[in-house]
């Protein structure tokens, strides 16, 4: 217990695991990185160990990094003549199926988060853990150490995709019934892929390809520059290993 | 002569009335006695989280008080937390106490549905006419402020969208109420919205003393809710849960308490716990939080009265400026059309805000790439979390056991499948 208040949680993450972590303390947030590989272990550590303790799995969640830091207005490259710099970009909002973008294939696009808390040190740690391939993004499950996390990894394999190696129970949950494709990637239209109405002739409910909505955005993503001025003084008034 | 019987399987919901909204549970069945139960959810699902990665900031803050549609302002506020962590400003002090006495009557009004309701699941019909009186009166005060009685979007990153009305809307004479009556109804309403409330803080543990004397001692109340659905604190913590599941097993855990945020730790207030984790421990510790919630609305109550100030940070990218001043200030009103058009561009980062929601822990995990959208919004629900251990809790238990403990859970289907 001692030990626990005298070190921060970043430095006894350090001590422990060594460069199994990639660890960053931002805004007093600690975040660990690390490898599908090295996901179960670590994660069986962080839970028995006295010094982490974390008890409860808060949270877990599916990120797509395809198209971070992407914009669709130029704020930099003005010209005079005014309104050729809206960029057409890739948001969600401006395709449907047939036109998603394909060229998709960066490194790494789908990440597992995970957000631990330790009730008896009253501390929260976050877990990245990236998937190695975005054909098959694959993650550990961790459903043997924290029984309740068996929802949250099929909410996320419901909306990303990202397969749970190892889930007792790896089913869709917040979709339809029958429901094809991960509707929370970002190559996923925003208007979806089918809408339903009721055919009075076959008496049921039918299934149809979308056309009562056109895919359309309001407002465009904008990133400004001052916007990474205010980051970097955030980020360097609170980097750990500098004060 | 021996004759075989079978388990057989039960669909109970989505339109079964104590399965609070739009649950399906498939439930397989020996004799009564549950086997095994499969919740099917999402038949309430729209991509909330999706839809707020395609709009700037601050057009979402309506979309969270759709999740959880009996605690409104409280998943605002984590929303409007996590926004405010990332952009690394801080709401003025009486924002901050305005949130608190929000949090806390929404709170009240959350566990007055939760009371009510699963009081009549349990076939208590009376409560829910009871705690549906006293709904009535604060979600006058959510009116009052926001001008909506339940999706107020009343929270805004940098504060709250406007300071407390001086004067509360007044019953007018009609065939129906007139005369002594009509002077009843409006004996609180004469002075400002604070006045209401400490008129409502003075009279609302009476109350609570009248659905406790309908419940705690009802010997059938106690027979549906004693050792029923019993929660070890070591099955609590494995499961996710949190808030009043958590701390009816003996477990005192709170936000509020600690990781305090807003005016929690300037305010009075306790803990309540259970001990075995049934359903009835959990019942007394919702109906404790109601009466220490109204200790933390009267408190302030007390400091609003006394301090008056700003309600929103002076920051033209974030908070919109004043319309006398647009009509002088070129520069004010090009920061309105901005911020109305095109939103504030959101620090590249990423965050976890959660804060102490009726049912739990209500968290919000955003990452901003900088944009005047968010890349990717998570929104942890405590209901998501709590119903997913239904089977490993009713497993052995009665039919009628589930409709109790899908009460104790406190479910609203607008979190759950958000």
């Amino acid at each position: 217990m001692t030990d626990t208040q005298k070190t921060s949680l970043a430095e006894r993450l350090a001590a422990r695991f060594g460069d199994t972590l990639k660890i960053s303390v931002v805004r007093n947030e600690t975040t660990a990185e690390l490898a599908a590989a090295d996901l179960l272990a670590v994660a069986t550590a962080l839970r028995d160990e006295p010094g982490f303790r974390f008890s409860e799995l808060v949270d877990l969640c599916g990120v797509d990094y395809l198209g971070y830091g992407q914009t669709e207005w130029d704020t930099t490259d003005v010209t005079s003549t005014g309104f050729s710099r809206g960029v057409e970009g890739d948001a969600m909002g401006r395709f449907d199926w047939a036109d998603r973008p394909r060229d998709v294939n960066r490194p790494r696009r789908f990440a597992s988060v995970m957000h631990l808390l330790s009730i008896e040190h009253n501390q929260r740690l976050r877990l990245r853990v990236f998937c190695e391939d975005d054909s098959l993004p694959l993650v550990p499950s961790v459903c043997g150490i924290w029984p309740g996390v068996n929802w949250f990894e099929r909410e996320s394999f419901d909306l990303y995709g990202i397969i749970y190696d190892g889930h007792p129970d790896l089913r869709r949950i917040l979709t339809d019934y029958g429901f094809v494709g991960h509707p929370f990637r970002k190559d996923f239209p925003l208007i979806g892929n089918v809408e339903v109405r009721y055919d009075p002739e076959q008496k049921r409910v039918v299934y149809e390809p979308v056309t009562s909505v056109v895919p359309r955005v309001l407002v465009p993503r904008v990133i400004r520059d001052d916007a990474d001025l205010m980051q970097a003084k955030a980020e360097a008034a609170d980097d750990w290993r500098r004060n | 002569m021996a004759q075989e019987i079978r388990n057989y399987t039960m669909n109970f919901g989505p339109q079964h009335p104590a399965a609070h909204g739009v649950l399906r549970l498939v439930l397989e069945m020996d004799g009564e006695t549950i086997v095994r139960a499969d919740p099917h959810v999402g038949l309430l699902h729209r991509g909330t989280e999706k839809l707020a990665e395609s709009k700037p900031f601050n057009q979402s803050i309506g979309y969270m008080d759709r999740l959880d549609y009996v605690s409104m302002m409280c998943n605002e506020h984590a929303y409007v937390r996590a926004i405010e962590n990332l952009l690394g400003i801080e709401a003025p002090e009486r924002a901050q106490y305005i949130r608190t006495m929000f949090d806390e009557i929404t709170r009240i009004l959350n566990h007055l549905m939760w009371v009510g309701s699963n009081a009549l699941d349990l076939g208590a019909m009376a409560v829910f006419l009871y705690a549906f009186r006293e709904r009535e009166e604060l979600m006058d005060v959510y009116e009052a402020v926001s001008g909506a009685r339940m999706h107020a979007t009343y929270y805004r990153p940098g504060g709250v969208y406007r300071d407390l009305p001086d004067h509360m809307s007044q019953y007018r004479e009609s065939p129906w109420h007139k005369g002594k009556d009509l002077k009843r109804l409006n004996s609180w309403r004469e002075g400002s919205m604070l006045d209401y409330l400490d008129a409502f803080t003075d009279d609302f543990p009476k109350k609570v003393d009248e659905y406790e004397e309908l419940l705690t001692g009802n010997r059938i109340w106690k027979q549906r809710t004693v050792g029923i659905g019993v929660v070890s604190p070591e099955q609590a913590q494995a499961w996710g849960m949190t808030g009043a599941m958590l701390r009816g097993s003996g477990i005192a855990w709170d936000l509020r308490k600690k990781q305090p945020y807003a005016k929690y730790a300037e305010m009075d207030f306790d803990i309540p716990v259970g001990v075995q984790g049934d359903c009835y421990d959990r019942y007394l510790v919702r109906v404790e939080e109601m009466r220490q919630s109204n200790r933390i609305i009267k408190q302030c109550v007390k400091w609003l009265k006394a301090n008056p100030g700003p309600v929103m940070v002076e920051n033209y990218k974030v908070a919109p400026p004043k319309r006398a001043e647009m009509k002088e200030s070129m520069e004010a009103l090009i920061h309105h059309f901005k911020l109305f058009t095109e939103g504030y561009g959101v620090p590249a980062g990423e965050t976890y805000a959660a804060v102490e929601a009726p049912k739990g822990e209500f968290g919000c995990y955003l990452v901003s790439d900088g944009a005047n959208k968010p890349f990717r919004v998570h929104l942890r629900a405590p209901g998501f979390a709590h119903l997913s251990s239904i089977d490993s809790i009713v497993r052995g238990h009665l039919l009628a056991d589930v409709v109790a403990m899908i009460g104790t859970y406190d479910l609203v289907f607008g979190e759950v499948d958000r």
